[in-house]
């Protein structure tokens, strides 16, 4: 049946659009063209900066989408930065990861946090990512599924901890694509990439808008190192 | 759903005077237009992005058969499968195909407007399935089993404490002394019911904003993260979307993303866009185990190459209903199917017929706003005009505005005779409206009359003060 359809749309689409043999040669080359040149359009100036502003701004705009920001010296600094942020909150000290390669050597043994690995079960209070990279244009987070980082631990828990490399910030999303396609292939993605930009809400009751939809309700960025 | 566009005039009448509608619908005007012209003006390429969103839509629409092509082999390639849909009835079907395969009970949902389309939600409850919406606005509606009256904020005609007496209603295992007078704690009570759900369920469902040609991927933006415990913890992830919603490239996407959130809630960027390409992988430790796409038609096709094709550049942000003065009077559900306001003036009789739809068309005061901030740049009062058009020629409209359209149109291609008829008419009617210069009541001007005066003319025609202005003849 679903392929009678489709058929029959696809029929349907190359008459209305006027698809025809002599026309369908430079169509296809046309097609092939963009996608594999993917032009890039137009990027805004805003975040076109050298790497210090840049973070600046990405830590500016962050701020404005209700994340909070820490800079970090060294990724060694991590645990202790978890333990407090967890303590001031009043929060249990248990923090669950995945298994990037970038945390796994962290020495938590120095807090008392209880450190569990895996995908969320839904019942974890907290959780530490490590983002790809992220966009100063907008103070965006991206993040890829995978076992270092299970999509999960990005949105089960309330309090998401993500550690951001400095020198990953980029100006804008077009830049963070480039980076993916050099990663994963051209034409090939992972299963899920996460754009986030700062924690869940909702402006449904009234268009009030409230923190903490179905999502976390604190979305706190651990930026280490210097930019490059 | 049940169509009920073909008895707008009534739909609205009742909505004027429905109080509650009437004080949520403030809230339309107030919250998204001072936050959409804040967001545009805060980025000085905004205009420019929507010149090149545009010309991604029209190269992606002139190309259409070969991006589908292309974005099929893709999602294939990625271990998931594309069905195509003619139109509701067949989209249902390939549904619950599914669903019986996967032996589902219940059914966790992101906001889709594709799902309003084909009716799933009625239908899987026919079928013994649970639909249950997760977004919160859905939610809410869901409850008191209604449907959307906006495309991104569908519960925007309810208030809070309609809300809350809801909520008191339907979670009656919750402490009825409870405190829920502040927002905050309806969205947890919220929050803490839905959590329950989404690792149940056998099948999530969503909608697309976006289906990517080069990679097979399909987009979803929000803000609430619904949409993606749906999508991530479903055992089975299925996409609800239309054929227009294909993109080429990746950059394209980015592209048309910058004026999408803008446009629609003043925000920079929506909390969450997220990208999904394919089932779980072998390494993956969680994620859905079938990823499903429903390609629906539905009409569309025959909207390309038409003069409606300007429509399919729809990324559906709300834009043109948050700027409607209609829209702001009558709120959505007067619209009487899925899509209200301007777009849906334009959408609805394309889907399911000017003859049930040929009111929407007409609720337009032709103000422009709506085509001023679409991102998308669509001609929205132009195509209102088609319609009317199209209404006219099949002899749609009453019997006594076809007679008057027919006058009116005799003398207005007839310059002289025209001309003679006002200039006897102007000086009657002023003459017959007294020293008032207004008509409390005018045969057949009684729409107008009932409910406020028509002034009357001056006793002057345009163009007699025209030339009496020493400006000449307007010939």
């Amino acid at each position: 049946m679903s392929g009678s359809t489709r058929d029959a749309v696809m029929g349907r689409l190359r008459r209305a659009v006027g698809a025809n043999p002599a026309n369908d040669a430079e169509r296809r080359a046309a097609v092939a063209a963009r996608l594999s040149d993917a032009p890039k359009g137009v990027i805004p100036a805003r975040g076109q900066l050298p790497p210090a502003e840049r973070l600046d701004l990405f830590i500016q705009m962050a701020t404005k989408a209700d994340a909070t920001v820490t800079r970090l010296g060294d990724v060694s600094d991590i645990p202790e930065e978890v333990a407090a942020y967890l303590r001031e909150r009043n929060l249990a000290p248990a923090i669950r990861m995945g298994r990037d390669p970038r945390l796994a050597g962290l020495d938590f043994t120095r807090t008392t946090l209880t450190v569990t690995t895996g995908p969320s079960e839904g019942d974890d209070l907290s959780s530490l990512s490590h983002a790809v990279g992220a966009i100063a244009e907008t103070g965006t987070l991206v993040l890829t599924s995978g076992p270092d980082n299970p999509t999960s631990l990005n949105f089960l828990p309330e309090y998401h901890i993500v550690v951001l490399d400095a020198a990953d910030v980029v100006g804008d999303m077009e830049a963070v694509l480039a980076r993916l396609r050099q990663t994963h292939g051209k034409g090939t993605m992972p299963r899920s990439v996460n754009f986030v930009t700062g924690p869940s809400r909702s402006a449904d009751i009234e268009q009030t808008l409230l923190l903490g939809a179905h999502g976390p309700r604190s979305l706190h960025i651990l930026v280490v190192g210097e930019p490059g | 759903m049940q169509i009920t566009s073909q008895t707008f005039k009534a739909n609205t009448v009742k909505a004027l005077a429905d109080v509650d509608l009437q004080r949520a619908l403030r809230h339309v005007e107030k919250g998204f237009i001072g936050k959409r012209q804040k967001a545009a003006d805060a980025l000085p390429e905004f205009d420019a992005l929507r010149d090149n969103a545009v010309e991604i839509k029209n190269h992606t629409l002139k190309h259409l058969d070969l991006y589908i092509e292309a974005y099929v082999a893709k999602v294939e390639a990625s271990g998931g499968k594309v069905h195509f849909a003619e139109d509701a009835d067949h989209a249902r079907r390939i549904f619950l195909d599914i669903a019986k395969r996967r032996k589902a009970k219940t059914v966790t949902k992101g906001k889709t407007m594709i799902s309003e389309e084909i009716g799933l939600n009625a239908f899987l409850e026919e079928n013994g399935i649970v639909p249950v919406e997760t977004d919160l606005g859905e939610y809410i509606i869901q409850l008191r089993g209604e449907h959307p009256s906006h495309i991104i904020a569908p519960a925007v005609h309810i208030n809070r404490d309609q809300v809350e007496a809801d909520f008191r209603k339907f979670h009656v295992h919750l402490d009825p002394e409870r405190d829920l007078v502040r927002p905050e704690t309806l969205l947890s009570e919220a929050r803490q019911i839905l959590r329950q759900k989404y690792g149940e369920a056998d099948i999530g469902v969503t909608g697309a904003n976006f289906l990517i040609a080069e990679t097979g991927t399909s987009v979803i933006v929000t803000n609430e993260g619904n949409g993606d415990l749906t999508q991530l913890l479903g055992k089975c992830h299925v996409v609800l979307a239309s054929l227009e919603k294909i993109v080429p490239t990746l950059e394209d996407t980015a592209q048309i993303l910058r004026v999408l959130a803008r446009s629609a809630t003043g925000q920079e960027m929506s909390v969450y866009t997220t990208l999904s390409t394919g089932p779980k992988r072998t390494e993956d430790e969680d994620g859905p185990e079938e990823y499903h796409v429903i390609l629906l038609d539905n009409g569309r096709s025959g909207m390309l190459g038409t003069e409606f094709e300007d429509m399919l550049r729809c990324i559906r942000c709300g834009a043109c209903m948050n700027h409607c003065p209609v829209y702001h009077a009558v709120g959505g559900h007067s619209y009487g199917w899925v899509y209200p306001g301007p777009m849906g003036a334009v959408l609805t009789p394309s889907l399911i017929g000017v003859d049930k739809a040929g009111h929407l068309p007409n609720a337009s005061t032709f103000c422009g706003r709506c085509e001023a901030v679409c991102p998308m740049r669509i001609p929205l009062p132009k195509m209102m005009r088609h319609w009317r058009e199209k209404e006219f020629e099949s002899h749609l409209q009453p019997k006594a505005a076809r007679a008057g359209l027919g006058v009116w149109a005799y003398l207005a291609r007839r310059p002289k005779l025209y001309r003679a008829a006002v200039s006897y008419a102007m000086p009657a009617l002023k003459l017959l409206a007294g020293r008032k210069g207004r008509f409390r009541s005018l045969p057949l001007a009684g729409g107008w009359t009932k409910w406020r005066d028509l002034p009357a003319p001056e006793g002057r025609t345009f163009m007699q003060a025209y030339a009496q202005s020493g400006h000449g003849d307007p010939k």
